[in-house]
């Protein structure tokens, strides 16, 4: 490996090292808050980056970070390296999962995956709240707040174009030319005689070459490929059968496991007994791992039977027994003790509600709700005395060395992590629980890969879910409008949750809270937003959105009972107490493209919404008709404000596919637990939407400014309330509770 | 036992209770076809048998009648399928897990119906679950495809 050749610019630098054959160009991180442990197991003039760009005989190969749930975060990615590298995407490889070990770190890996958001993902979520500051200390440097996915957007482009200014100055040390003169077009520096030289033959020079400094980014007026529809590097893969998922990945030598758990939720294993298992054919053990047991096969669907099997002892789970009793611990969160943050509090809510006669109160309910991507987890991991290997779908390839390295008893270095494809995720993947059980049955067979694939029932029904949130809202109209608006929000920390299964702790208030609620762009004289902390119920993790997944809903729909009683019009209110520029462009957009003049009339309804999350302001109108069969979904309009719209293609489809995610939940889905045992366990349970039911979606993004922020997320939070609205427009009834299905039927 | 799997005879030596789509997956290493339910709930699993679309996952290969054909037979990278095509001019995928299902059950509409109207796109297309909601583009893609097909 070769000496680190940097330049500095904000707080990270892009350098270069040699690599067999050729150059790599990546970005390396500084202001580091503790010592590198990278940079500390390297010997003297090793560096380690990590790489964006490689070049070597074999050509180009655009290395992209961040990993891809299904949101097409690969080609964006690749777009932006090629933008400022001048190689066209069909020339080159992309290269999504670890590159030579030789200068890979996962440490690094992970300061890479959380800065790129072109899709969102739960992950930069997180960095919002209170664990940015826990995530420093374990050396994951998840940078804070709205800088994430910006800053990533000047780095990829940053490596590009260091890159390529670096091969012009190869050319030119090579050929005499000025390289002022040079130019660069599809993978090529063109020399001024008309004549060009490959970046592949250039690559061995460029490694000896200091990457030059501070290098102008090209203007938006000269973009190639960003903000033009780009076909996606994996469309043809996942087209054809092709493409391989975690679930489909093998190993030499490797044995099948499938797992049985206690049905009570994290419940403990008291006793087994596998003699029925064992005698069936192709099944080689049956192992206890931490909270069930597994079964050991020569093929998949064995091993599930097999689990099925094994008559097991449980005990029971740690949270209460019935739903009714979690809906009480949330009802009795809303008070002083338990208040977590109170972010905004304009005017003064108690004087006007203690001065007004009338108040409107209502109270609202977001249920327990699984991830349940398509594809169920997976996980093969080898353990050996002083290495384990693992391969899996993951977006926390860091964790899981630490956990697998305790398991194993060896070191978090000495385990290597292969990210795998993974067939959706909406926050699932932030979990490791089958990383974990997988080297528990590992370490049980040293040098056997073991590969353990969760049936659906073991994974939707030992999920950790959405969390459950209650709302309690109070308000005052006065002369026809909204004067007052107080909303108490009550749920379980996810975070807290989440991280005490990486044996982390989290101090603190947890803006998850109140995220989606605290701070949208609405301006109302007494305006106050209070998060309760509820106590820890059933195990809880991040779900598309996170905090603003309910709080989207709470917030929309009780201004819209305000609205309402005040005798407004939803979107008309809306605008008047719009109170940020981007927010009302992102309104009237939406107006505009439904033609939304007040009551439709003939049982049908509009209704809209707008949440600011993750930055983005996103706003909805969605129209149903009142059928004989039920509400039908009719129409979407969807506006959403990302600076930025690098490819509209793949804008289009998330967007769109993010107001399906949030309807079908908010139509039908809860995870609701009887003893501790979940009530879903399959898509019979826990439907969705179904194609008969999509309606017809119309999306714009709006572009304002030099920026590009996620859109994997932000159109969720609207949805449901939306939704209600429109429901409420067309029939009268007013949804407090989701799924709406529970009052309403669905045609 | 024998199957006919995408034009080619296997040998294969299992149980007859075991469904069809594991006996693609595992045995003989198929892994186009996916598993996303295991209850005939979300077709990802979804095959031709004999110009049919089947849920494999529910049926016992024991008692399997037919010629399968699946998703890596129905077209391949350099030989698309119209309904692949279709597929790729869209940009449907997303995470693409569901999408073998989908482009089966597709196929199998159009070679019984090369114009379906949307009420027959729903009911064919309505037993193939995408979590990351594609279906304006799976109809979109399916509407294209049978263009395709009724000009072939
Ligand atoms: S796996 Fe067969 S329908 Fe879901
Ligand atoms: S594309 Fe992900 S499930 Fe359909």
């Amino acid at each position: 490996m070769g000496r680190l050749k940097t330049f500095t610019r904000r707080a990270f630098l892009i350098g270069s090292v040699a690599v067999a054959g050729g150059v790599a160009f990546g970005a390396y991180m500084v202001n580091k808050p503790h010592a590198n442990p990278l940079l500390d197991n390297l010997g003297d003039g090793e560096a380690a980056l990590t790489p964006y760009v490689r070049i070597d005989a074999d050509g180009v190969t655009l290395i992209t970070p961040r990993a891809d749930k299904g949101q097409g975060a690969y080609s964006v990615q690749a777009a932006l390296i090629a933008e400022e590298l001048d190689v066209e995407l069909d020339q080159v490889k992309i290269d999504p999962g670890p590159p030579s070990p030789a200068y890979w770190n996962t440490a690094l890996a992970d300061e890479a995956a959380t800065f790129m958001a072109p899709g969102g993902g739960v992950g930069e979520s997180i960095a919002y709240g209170a664990l940015s500051a826990v995530m420093k200390t374990i050396g994951m440097q998840i940078t804070g707040g709205s800088t994430t996915v910006p800053d990533g957007f000047v780095k990829l482009r940053q490596a590009g174009a260091v890159a390529r200014e670096t091969l012009k100055l190869a050319a030119a040390q090579k050929t005499g030319a000025a390289a002022s003169e040079l130019r660069t077009e599809a993978g090529r520096v063109l020399l001024p005689d008309g004549s060009s030289l490959a970046y592949a033959e250039l690559a061995p020079i460029a490694a000896t070459i200091d990457p030059p400094q501070d290098i102008q980014l090209r203007a938006p007026s000269e973009w190639r490929l960003i903000g033009k529809p780009m076909q996606r590097v994996d469309i043809v893969a996942k087209s054809t059968g092709t493409q391989s998922y975690g679930i489909d990945h093998k190993v030499d030598g490797m044995v099948h496991a499938a797992i049985k758990l206690n049905p009570a939720q994290i419940g403990p294993l008291i006793g087994f007994d596998a003699g029925e298992a064992l005698k069936m054919r192709g099944v080689s053990k049956v192992v206890a791992v931490t909270g069930g047991v597994a079964a050991i096969a020569d093929n998949t669907w064995r091993a599930f039977q097999a689990a099925e099997a094994v008559e097991a002892e449980w005990g029971p789970a740690p949270f209460p027994a019935t739903m009714d009793e979690h809906w009480q611990a949330l009802a009795d969160s809303f008070t002083e003790d338990a208040l977590d943050s109170r972010k905004r509090d304009d005017g003064d809510v108690e004087i006007s509600i203690a001065e007004t006669g009338e108040i409107i109160s209502a109270e609202y309910r977001a249920p327990y709700l699984a991830h349940a991507p398509l594809e169920p987890i997976s996980a093969i991991v080898r353990v050996d005395d002083d290495r384990a290997e693992v391969w899996t779908g993951t977006q926390i390839p860091r964790f899981i060395q630490n956990n697998v390295g305790k398991i194993a008893g060896i070191d978090p270095e000495k385990v290597t992590v292969h990210a795998l494809y993974m067939g959706g995720s909406f926050g699932h993947r932030l979990e490791d629980e089958v990383v974990k059980q997988a080297a528990e049955i590992a370490v049980q067979m040293k040098g056997t890969p073991v590969k353990l694939t969760y049936s659906r029932e073991q994974d939707m029904s030992h999920d950790f879910t959405r969390q459950i949130a209650m709302a309690q809202l109070r308000g005052v109209v006065r002369d026809g409008k909204v004067e007052t608006y107080d909303l108490g929000i009550a749920m379980p920390s996810v975070v807290v949750s989440q991280m005490s299964r990486q044996g982390l702790s989290v101090p603190g208030p947890d803006s998850q809270i109140v995220a989606g609620a605290w701070d949208q762009p609405f301006t109302i004289p007494n305006q106050r937003v209070t998060g309760y902390r509820a106590p820890e119920l059933a195990p809880i993790s991040s779900w598309r959105s996170v905090g603003a997944s309910s709080n989207g809903f709470f917030y929309n729909a009780g201004l819209d009972e305000l609205i309402h009683a005040a005798g407004a019009d939803p979107m008309e209110e809306r605008l008047r107490l719009c109170s940020n520029p981007e927010a009302r462009k992102v309104l009237e957009a939406v107006a505009e493209m439904s033609g939304w003049d007040g009551v439709l009339g003939d049982g049908r309804g509009r209704g809209v919404a707008l949440t600011q999350s993750f930055g983005v302001h996103c706003a909805e109108v969605i129209e149903v008709s009142n059928t004989e069969y039920g509400i039908r979904i009719d129409k979407v309009w969807v506006a959403a404000e990302v600076g930025t719209v690098v490819d509209p293609v793949n804008f289009d489809n998330l967007v769109k596919g993010g107001v399906v995610f949030a309807l079908g939940h908010a139509m039908n889905c809860e995870i609701t637990y009887t003893d501790g045992i979940a009530d879903q366990s399959n898509f019979d349970s826990f439907q969705g939407m179904r194609m008969y039911q999509c309606p017809t979606i119309e999306v714009r993004g709006l572009e304002n400014g030099d920026r590009v922020l996620g859109i994997g997320e932000p159109p969720v939070p609207p949805a449901a309330a939306a939704l209600a609205g429109a429901i409420f427009a067309a029939t009268g009834t007013r949804l407090r509770e989701m799924p709406f299905s529970k009052f309403v039927d669905f045609a | 036992m024998k199957l006919t799997v995408d034009g080619k005879i296997h040998e294969v030596d299992v149980e007859p209770d075991m469904p069809l789509l594991w006996v693609l997956r595992d045995e003989l290493g198929i892994t186009g076809v996916k598993y996303g339910c295991g209850i005939a709930q979300c077709g990802a699993c979804t095959v031709h048998v004999d110009g049919y679309a089947i849920r494999s996952c529910q049926q016992p290969v024991g008692d399997l009648e037919g010629e399968v054909t699946t998703i890596n037979g129905l077209g391949t990278p350099d030989a698309l399928h119209a309904v692949q095509a279709a597929w790729i001019e869209h940009q449907v995928a997303q995470c693409g897990y569901c999408q073998s299902g989908q482009i089966m059950s597709a196929a199998a509409l159009l070679a019984e119906n090369p114009n379906p109207s949307d009420e027959d796109i729903d009911d064919a297309m309505s037993g193939n679950l995408c979590r990351c909601g594609t279906y304006p583009r799976i109809r979109e893609a399916v509407k294209t495809a049978a263009r395709t097909v009724r000009s072939a």
